[in-house]
């Protein structure tokens, strides 16, 4: 769950305000795209939700954690309720693709066991099954973002955001993607997605939460793109 | 790079071990002539014989004061005599001469104090010890133990700093994966501990190598030390004396060095 109350961002070395006065609520089991122009605030209010940065006023809780004043040291358990996705991937060139995944188990203690049963599981689910052994530079654009999903989504996360995931692959791969994330979100992870493509939010009918100069201009459940791209 | 820090640190440490060891020998030598530099009390005239060695427990009773030997007049005339020729001995009484107490000293830098007190004895009439010699030795021995310790608190400090570096380069290759790590929620200290295992193991391997380096060293330059001061009064403190505390010091050295470069390297990945 998302919950965000009158949120204001102020970046450290810059004197405009990125986000003045953002508020939205994500319930569990939501999937939802944040669209808006270039420079609008969305990969802001996505780095407030993994806590990268802390808004500079407001209320921003993720899962149960406030993340305006939560300690450094209870991130990294904030965090394993998280699954994050970004627009490059974000793999290890030097590790193949079962170890790529399983290196987020491995990090956060898994037993080995699990590892061993979890992650053909979830290489399966992203459709990658067959692909272990390979390295990311030996996988298509679509294929390393599914190993960046599977990763996401391998320690079980309530909740996974991704920013403009679909940024580097062509129309047909974007929206196998989507489904993807469909399948996710039917299966009860909460998924947000920031997307910069109209057509695609369109073939969906899900919730569309529109920001611009920083705050909300529209929220509705209609799947409509409601801005024009410049 | 690793390379290169660790001959770093090798090369800081000899330096602080060799600056070490002269200090060691400087003070073992100011040791050896503590226990050559006698103090004389002189004892009243007024005393007969027994009274004078009576207040040899007085003396002895005088902080810092090692040992007392009581010289009578005869013996110091004695003594006295045996430097000069016939002619000037003529003419010279016993009388002239007074009893005394010959001392040795603990510390000689407390030679002052000590002074005081061996005046304040009763039945002592006068005390000569040498202050010239006494604080030119504290003075180089002052001076000798705080450019050492300057010297070591810099090169403590440099090797930090190099060490940083590394295993910053280090970090900074895998700089990704430490993102990674962090965004599915590896705590601090699995992201530090193969960086401080690195920073351990080479600082260690720099302590080890110097720890041999120094020992060489010491020995060659010993031994020409020593070829040219034959048959003179000069020691030197054996390096097996105090090698346990040289590879001790080294180790920690090195753990420091090592375990803070890890760290300070990595701090700044861990804020976000
Ligand atoms: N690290 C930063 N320091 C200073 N200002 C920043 C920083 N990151 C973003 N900004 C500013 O904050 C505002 C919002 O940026 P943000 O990255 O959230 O936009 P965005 O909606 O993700 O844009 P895009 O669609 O191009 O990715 C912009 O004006 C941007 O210049
Ligand atoms: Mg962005």
């Amino acid at each position: 769950m998302i919950k965000m109350k009158n949120v204001r961002m102020t970046y450290a070395n810059s004197d405009v305000e990125a986000l003045n006065g953002v508020d939205l609520t994500i319930n569990d089991g939501e999937f939802v795209f944040l669209v808006g122009p270039s420079g609008s605030g969305k990969t802001t209010i996505m780095k407030l939700i993994t806590g990268e940065i802390r808004a500079t006023s407001g209320q921003v809780n993720v899962n149960d954690f406030d993340m305006v004043h939560i300690r450094r040291s209870k991130l990294p358990k904030m965090r394993r309720t998280l699954g994050v996705v970004f627009q490059d991937f974000r793999l290890i060139d030097n590790m193949n693709v079962y170890d790529n995944v399983a290196f987020a188990m491995r990090v956060v203690g898994a037993r080995r066991r699990d590892i061993r049963t979890r992650v053909p599981y979830v290489l399966e689910l992203v459709g990658l099954e067959g692909r272990e052994k390979r390295m990311p530079n030996e996988l298509s654009g679509g294929e390393q973002q599914r190993v960046a999903i599977a990763r996401a989504l391998v320690n079980n996360p309530r909740l996974i955001v991704a920013d403009e995931p679909t940024g580097n692959l062509d129309p047909v791969r974007s929206l196998e993607l989507m489904l993807l994330f469909e399948k996710i979100n039917e299966m009860g992870t909460t998924i947000l997605v920031v997307t910069h493509e109209k057509e695609l939010v369109n073939a969906f009918s899900k919730r569309v939460i529109t920001i611009s100069d920083g705050h909300v201009i529209s929220d509705g459940m209609d799947g409509y793109y409601s801005y024009e791209i410049e | 790079m690793s390379f290169a820090s660790v001959a770093i640190i090798v090369a800081c440490l000899v330096i602080m071990g060799s600056v070490s060891m002269i200090a060691l020998n400087i003070d073992a030598l100011i040791k050896d002539m503590e226990t050559q530099n006698e103090v004389v009390a002189f004892v009243d005239e007024e005393l007969d014989d027994a009274e004078a060695m009576a207040i040899e427990a007085a003396i002895l009773q005088v902080p810092n004061v090692a040992d007392a030997e009581f010289v009578n007049r005869q013996e110091a005339m004695d003594n006295f005599m045996s430097n000069y020729d016939e002619q000037l001995r003529e003419g010279i009484d016993v009388e002239v001469f007074r009893h005394r107490y010959v001392l040795h000293l603990n510390d000689i830098t407390k030679m002052a104090e000590t002074k005081q007190g061996l005046e304040n004895v009763p039945g002592v009439a006068k005390v000569n010890a040498h202050f010239d010699y006494a604080k030119a030795f504290i003075s180089i021995r002052n001076i000798v133990s705080v450019i050492s310790l300057i010297l070591i608190l810099v090169l403590v400090l440099v090797s930090i700093f190099i060490m940083t570096n590394t295993i910053k380069l280090a970090t900074y290759g895998r700089r990704e994966e430490i993102a990674i790590m962090k965004m599915v929620g590896a705590g601090n200290a699995f992201i530090r501990l193969p960086f401080i295992v690195e920073g351990l193991v080479l600082g260690l391997l720099g302590g080890g190598i110097a720890f041999l380096a120094l020992w060489g060293l010491y020995e060659l330059v010993t031994q020409k030390v020593l070829e040219v001061f034959t048959g003179s009064f000069l020691n030197v403190v054996p390096y097996t004396s105090v090698h346990v505390y040289v590879l001790g010091c080294f180790m920690a050295i090195s753990v420091i060095v090592g375990v803070f470069g890890a760290v300070n390297a990595i701090r700044n990945y861990l804020k976000v």
